[in-house]
């Protein structure tokens, strides 16, 4: 960050997922904030998913789409009341298309405070290769 | 706690009385009544302030909770006094590789501050707060006078 005065966040509510194919479970569905970027190397992503465990997210890469799907711990104990809520929890699941080739057997996810980063390398073949003319 | 404003009846005795003023003063009466039946708490983002919060309680204590992905438990200050909790942090995020293209960039760093009153007065002594998975919980013993009791008729 250039700037030396950071910015005041503001307060967003989670957008709720819409024109996925109904799920069988009832509940919310929201769009993980993601940051996408791309290196020589490959593609990086990282995913806000707060209360996800990484046992309860799937990560799924077939024919080019990348589906990310994970569920929320209900934090709540038995026998606590509601008294006012904000933020609202429940599923997080996302899709992107691809257009670079992955190396499936390459593919590294971590999850750290409710964090995804998930690192999708590019098979050699798709790594740019600088080409000198004669 | 539920009020209900009534108008002074002087001036609906006084005037223009109608019978279908009445009706619709009860209509409305029934309505608040009703409200605050269905809406014991509010939904939404409330204040509108970062972060957003949600409260619960049990019979001993209050549950605060804030979803905060990406913060480690160091960068956020807390404060509790007997009834209000004061929360600030900055969430910074890390500067990645300098060759890193963006394709997308929705994730937000920036700094946070909020306070928040309790329903009643809380155990500061006994105020334990964790941050399991980027979900920050709070919990907020209520303090011995404020705690429902028992009472025994003999």
């Amino acid at each position: 960050m250039t700037e030396s005065e950071a910015k005041a966040l503001q307060a967003r509510e989670k957008a709720e997922i819409s024109g996925m194919t109904e799920q069988t479970k009832p509940g919310l569905v929201f769009t993980p904030d993601v940051d996408i970027f791309e290196t020589e190397k490959g593609l990086t992503l990282l995913a806000d998913m707060p209360g996800v465990k990484a046992a309860n997210l799937n990560i799924d890469l077939r024919d080019n789409v990348l589906t990310l799907d994970g569920e929320a711990s209900v934090p709540e104990g038995d026998g606590e009341t509601e008294l006012f809520a904000e933020y609202r929890t429940g599923k997080y699941y996302r899709q992107f298309n691809l257009s670079e080739m992955i190396d499936q057997t390459k593919i590294e996810a971590t999850m750290t405070d409710g964090v995804l980063r998930l690192i999708l390398p590019k098979v050699e073949a798709a790594k740019p290769r600088r080409i000198t003319i004669n | 706690m539920l009020f209900l404003k009534r108008e002074p009846s002087w001036r609906t005795l006084n005037n223009n009385w109608s019978p279908f003023e009445e009706l619709s003063r009860m209509r409305r009466d029934m309505e608040r009544l009703t409200d605050g039946i269905t809406r014991g708490f509010t939904r939404g983002a409330g204040a509108g302030v970062f972060p957003l919060m949600n409260l619960t309680e049990d019979s001993d204590a209050y549950y605060l909770r804030a979803e905060l992905p990406g913060i480690k438990p160091g960068e956020i200050e807390l404060s509790v006094t007997g009834d209000s909790v004061s929360i600030s942090g900055e969430r910074k995020i890390a500067e990645e590789a300098s060759d890193a293209k963006y394709h997308r960039r929705e994730r937000e760093s920036g700094k946070f501050s909020r306070v928040l009153n309790l329903p009643g007065p809380v155990d500061v002594e006994k105020v334990e707060a964790s941050n399991v998975d980027g979900v920050l919980t709070i919990k907020l013993p209520k303090s011995e006078a404020a705690k429902p009791r028992q009472i025994t008729i003999k």
